[in-house]
């Protein structure tokens, strides 16, 4: 283990290693955010119209979330960056126009962000079935809609209930953007296994890179740790009290 | 007292040389092996012909022939007739990791013999000499290395082909973007798709890709080269009684006419899994290699 390394040149490139990784780190960071906006958005939709009393709405939202749990995350990847652009002449001619790396970029992001969705949707789902049925009622007989017992009564609750599992989810998004690998986009893990591939050094390699995601993942758990406390209800539930979870 | 130490001294360094004729002196690998009664030969998935799978899921190749040689003499060198053989796959990337950890033994696979690698692993006798070159579609009117500014390329991630690729844009001012495939089939499958028009890569494994492709008559490789690198089979560094062996074998393999033999069964033969013919005569500079056995990395 000699962490010197780090500050060695890479072979035909600009830079040390340690610019490779944090160039690598970078991406890592920003498809994270792009994909948790998409699957904040998609899954809160999603959480919701499978709470809905609407049949097809319930169905709709269940088969998303079934589609998407259910395939492994590399493979999802794969039928983005390889098979959809196969089977349809005219995404592929689109895709070829792009910068390579834009493409990977993009591919990853909207892949993340479509699995990750299926799972916030599950967290959202059980928020919203957490609370007594007497609150929807309370808000159907005050004479709001079916929309503003959502916004006004059911989803500002379910919401901070959720805040634990949502971190998880944040934590794991993170994680899984090392699997973009998979499809050639230079994040943290494709530089993390180029460095180990031409140094040999996969020990310090992966021992950066381990503690950057420790770093990282520590990071989003804060954070969402200070939200949850800064938002929570006083007397209600158990939120600000512990943090975090 | 002062006379006897440098006496035990010569007797014990005399010891560590002699040759293996018992189990006791046996070191490194051959020791491993005796002891646990296996040897684990490490062997790639697509690395065609080299070493691969066929369809029945049975590592075989132009690699694992001539190490079967290798596995022939430790079976009678350690006297041990029924040694079983275990098969363990390999990639690009975890290769020199497993065979330090002990996972494996010997790899026989298509691992170019660098200096680089040299600090860290051994390498027996050359046996394959490549040229580091492009696959290109005919229809694409690209006839040199040159042609690729300006064009997405892809190449698999962890190969040598990558720094190469890098230093050639750099000194003749090129400018090609390049896509990772993570292994042969995946930059290959980016070609067939016209996703890139180039797949940078080995020349023998390109032919390897191509001859098994739906049309193998739409590509060709380009008559340039990047670097010539030489393959040879990797074992664990500091292990001079197997190593030993290992050299020993392979300089009288590739002396007698077997050598040709197995050579045309894997390059100039219909092989599995699509009985394709790869028409890949021996070059002037793997004959050189044969004639003299060598273990030179570049």
């Amino acid at each position: 283990m000699n962490p010197a390394i780090l500050l060695e040149q890479v072979p035909d490139g600009d830079g040390t290693w340690l610019m490779s990784l944090a160039s690598g780190l970078q991406y890592t960071l920003v498809v994270a955010a792009f994909a948790w906006i998409i699957a904040f958005v998609l899954g809160s939709i999603l959480g919701v119209m499978r709470t809905t009393e609407n049949k097809w709405a319930v169905r709709l939202g269940n088969a998303y979330v079934e589609l998407f749990r259910n395939i492994p995350l590399i493979v999802q990847f794969f039928v983005w960056y390889f098979v959809l652009p196969g089977l349809v002449p005219a995404v592929k001619a689109w895709v070829v126009s792009l910068d390579p790396t834009t493409h990977q970029f993009v591919t990853a992001i909207v892949c993340l962000g479509l699995f990750t969705a299926a799972r916030i949707s599950e967290q959202v789902r059980s928020g919203i079935q957490a609370l007594p049925r007497g609150q929807r009622m309370a808000g159907y007989a005050m004479g709001l809609t079916q929309a503003q017992t959502y916004q006004y009564v059911l989803l500002p609750v379910a919401y901070r209930i959720v805040i634990p599992p949502m971190t998880s989810e944040l934590m794991n998004l993170i994680k899984n953007t090392a699997v973009a690998f998979s499809i050639g986009l230079v994040e943290l893990f494709f530089r993390t296994r180029e460095m180990g591939e031409l140094t040999f050094r996969y020990f310090e390699a992966f021992a950066a890179a381990t503690l950057t995601y420790v770093i990282i993942a520590m990071l989003a758990n804060r954070i969402m740790a200070f939200i949850e406390r800064r938002i929570a209800i006083p007397g209600f539930i158990s939120g600000g009290v512990g943090g975090g979870h | 007292m002062n006379k006897v130490l440098p006496a035990l001294l010569g007797v014990a360094l005399a010891s560590c040389f002699a040759l293996p004729s018992q189990a006791q002196d046996l070191t490194g690998t051959l020791k491993k092996i005796k002891e646990t009664g296996q040897i684990t030969v490490a062997h790639r998935e697509s690395s065609i012909p080299f070493s691969y799978l066929d369809d029945k899921q049975q590592p075989i190749g132009y690699s694992m022939d001539i190490c079967a040689k290798v596995v022939d003499a430790v079976k009678t060198e350690l006297k041990m007739p029924n040694l079983k053989v275990v098969y363990q796959p390999v990639t690009s990337s975890n290769r020199i990791p497993l065979l330090q950890n002990g996972t494996i033994d010997i790899e026989c696979g298509s691992t170019t013999n660098s200096v680089e690698r040299q600090k860290l692993v051994a390498f027996g006798p050359t046996y394959f000499r490549i040229q580091v070159t492009a696959a290109v579609k005919k229809s694409s009117n690209i006839n040199s290395l040159a042609d690729l500014n300006g064009k997405n390329i892809s190449t698999t991630s962890g190969t040598t082909a990558v720094p190469l690729l890098k230093a050639y844009e750099k000194t003749k001012n090129v400018d090609v973007k390049e896509i990772y495939g993570k292994d042969h089939a995946e930059s290959f499958l980016l070609l067939a798709e016209d996703r890139v028009v180039a797949f940078v890569m080995d020349d023998i494994l390109l032919a390897g890709q191509i001859a098994n492709s739906r049309s193998p008559g739409d590509y060709k490789i380009l008559n340039e080269s990047l670097r010539a690198e030489p393959y040879g089979p990797m074992i664990r560094k500091d292990d001079p009684q197997f190593k030993a062996l290992l050299d020993k074998t392979l300089t009288a393999l590739y002396k007698s006419p077997e050598m040709e033999r197995i050579y045309n069964k894997w390059y100039m033969s219909p092989i599995p899994p699509k009985g394709v013919n790869l028409n890949f005569p021996m070059t002037p500079q793997l004959k050189a290699d044969f004639a003299a056995p060598n273990d030179k990395g570049v």
